[in-house]
């Protein structure tokens, strides 16, 4: 696919996102756009996966460790062919598989249940030792937030990857900056987050993560990196495409009334 | 009958509570707005610590603070701070360290969020740990005595709060008396326990019951450990009748803690009512509604003791 092909496929997943919130009337907007060029990417660039054989065995895994961001992950799956997109529209109403956050019961397509944060990086692990020892070929992508870091399970699992030497696992962050309360630096800054990552011996990458030129380069020199796990770390913008949400904390955890949702999706399509 | 957050409330009477007790300090875990300790963060900053998204660190430095003679509130949704249970267990209970566990967002009842950030397994986890009291207020004036009595309470405990808000079920000038079950009504044939948010639907049971010719007492147990077994003793040995109602699984909250006692005493039958299994994204009544917390799911409860 082509870099404009996958720059239309994020504003229209950007779109659903503000639809699917208005609807529910709650939920994720900020991480859920931060995110979504990264999904984008992975869905429909990197990852090898059947949408008409959702558990062939050989399909590369994805982890949402950072589970509240699951909107822009039904309708990365919508747009894919997995479900129809009408029933993105109810999110967090009762009875829905689509959930608040990923279930992998109620909704299959999805690999792990998360919404706790600092343990999808855990499982992403797993997967992907399961896979080496297997001796299968797939590889594990996680996608996690920078305020999660501040959980000692990210730490621990980091730690462990490039023991089993998992050069089959790929991990994003979100690096939006900002977390429910406020500002990462101020509540519990991470920094110097790449040299973190390096000391606990993984191959790191920082790119923008708004940038599809820069995210395939970077999935592909994951690909070939031979050496254990690599982390790319994102550089994003909290809210990204919607300026009123752009980098405020306030539009972490609140969905848009039907007004600003309006303005939001006309300011997606028509370009502020 | 008006309405709040109980979670609202706590933080309210915290906040209050440190200006003439300079030994309470807060820890939060990046969810101050929905805790309700912004306030106290803004007003006693220097006695506010965040420690990020890291809950299991947030227990032991609470712990450590404790030991050092503070009085840590530490706060996050309860399936969060709970979910630290290990680090509960060895730094807060077996140390004994004078640490108050605040987790909002209890049960089903926060709705759409859906199962990950619902705790309902809290109350069992925290009952099966000595030295640890747990207290689950039901309304707003409970909130503000529990809380009173909780900073000078020497010892750990839960406290089990709500992110909806519920309806007030206690009158004017009640006072919070720890480890006291509370009668909400009189009645004879049947007693309806319950804990927390579901007391307004246990209340609404009361009335569907007495449409059919049966009188149920209403009781609210906010303290739910240490178990007021006097009470559950004098309901046994009478109509022995009980309906225990909890937004909780049934495994290990106030069903379990009731079934407990009755079994020790070898007398009374008990019926409870709670979560089973994992719940879903929706509204709070919707959800109670489908996973059987709702007024009809309690009457009908208590028609299967009658005989
Ligand atoms: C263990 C845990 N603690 C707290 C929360 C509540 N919570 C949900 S989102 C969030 C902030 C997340 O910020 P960040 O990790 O930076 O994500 P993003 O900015 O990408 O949305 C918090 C504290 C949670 N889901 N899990």
């Amino acid at each position: 696919m082509t870099i404009p092909e996958l720059e239309a496929i994020a504003k229209e997943i950007r779109v659903d996102v503000i639809r699917m919130l208005v609807e529910a009337g709650s939920g994720h907007p900020g991480g859920s756009l931060s995110c979504t060029d990264i999904v984008t990417a992975l869905y429909f660039h990197q990852m090898r996966h059947r949408p008409e054989q959702p558990d062939w065995p050989d399909r590369d895994r994805f982890v949402l460790s950072k589970g509240h961001c699951v909107p822009a992950v039904y309708a990365a799956l919508a747009h894919a062919g997995y479900f129809p997109k009408e029933e993105t529209l109810s999110l967090r109403k009762l009875n829905s598989r689509m959930q608040g956050h990923p279930d992998r019961h109620r909704f299959p397509y999805v690999e792990a249940s998360t919404g706790s944060l600092g343990q999808g990086l855990s499982v992403a692990v797993g997967m992907a030792l399961a896979g080496k020892t297997g001796g299968k070929d797939y590889r594990t992508y996680c996608v996690i937030s920078d305020g999660e870091c501040q959980a000692g399970q990210i730490w621990e699992a980091a730690m462990s990857a490039p023991r089993f030497g998992l050069d089959n696992l790929c991990v994003l962050m979100d690096y939006n900056h900002i977390q429910l309360s406020g500002g990462t630096d101020e509540i519990m800054s991470l920094e110097p987050v790449l040299d973190k990552w390096r000391a606990f011996n993984w191959n790191t990458l920082e790119i923008d993560g708004h940038s599809f030129p820069a995210i395939l380069d970077a999935l592909k020199a994951a690909e070939q990196h031979r050496d254990g796990p690599t982390m790319i770390v994102c550089q994003t913008v909290k809210g990204k495409g919607v300026s009123f949400m752009e980098n405020r904390w306030e539009w972490h955890g609140k969905a848009p009334s039907r007004e600003e949702g309006e303005r939001a999706v006309e300011e997606l399509v028509n370009g502020s | 009958m008006s309405a709040t957050a109980t979670r609202v409330t706590f933080g309210e009477t915290v906040c209050r509570l440190a200006d003439t007790n300079p030994d309470i300090v807060v820890l939060d875990a990046d969810l101050r707005k929905s805790t309700m300790t912004d306030e106290f963060s803004r007003k006693h900053p220097e006695r506010f610590f965040d420690v990020g998204i890291a809950e299991g660190n947030m227990v032991g430095v609470g712990a450590g603070m404790a030991l050092a003679g503070k009085i840590p509130f530490i706060c996050s949704f309860a399936c969060f701070v709970v979910g630290r249970f290990e680090q509960i267990r060895m730094a807060v209970a077996y140390n004994r360290a004078n640490v108050k566990i605040v987790g909002t967002h209890a049960g089903i009842g926060i709705g759409e969020d859906g199962y990950s950030q619902m705790a309902t397994e809290d109350v069992g986890l925290m009952r099966t740990l000595p030295n640890i009291a747990v207290v689950q207020p039901a309304d707003a004036i409970e909130t503000r005595g529990a809380v009173e009595y909780i900073a000078q309470h020497d010892g750990p405990v839960f406290l089990r709060l709500t992110r909806q808000k519920v309806a007030d079920v206690n009158g004017e000038g009640y006072e919070f008396r720890f480890g006291k079950a509370v009668v909400l009504r009189e009645g004879t044939d049947v007693s309806l326990m319950g804990t927390g948010a579901v007391m307004e639907n246990v209340l609404k049971a009361a009335d569907l019951l007495a449409a059919q010719g049966i009188s149920a007492q209403v009781v609210n147990i906010h303290t739910l450990k240490p178990l007021d077994t006097e009470f559950i003793e004098s309901i046994a040995s009478s109509h022995g009748k009980i309906v225990t109602v909890e937004d909780h699984g049934i495994h290990g909250g106030l069903g379990s803690a009731v079934s407990e006692a009755v079994a020790e005493l070898g007398r009374g039958r008990v019926r409870r009512v709670g979560v089973t299994e994992f719940a879903e994204s929706g509204d709070t009544e919707g959800l109670y509604g489908k996973y059987g917390l709702s007024a009809e799911h309690v009457s009908a409860a208590a028609m299967e003791l009658m005989d």
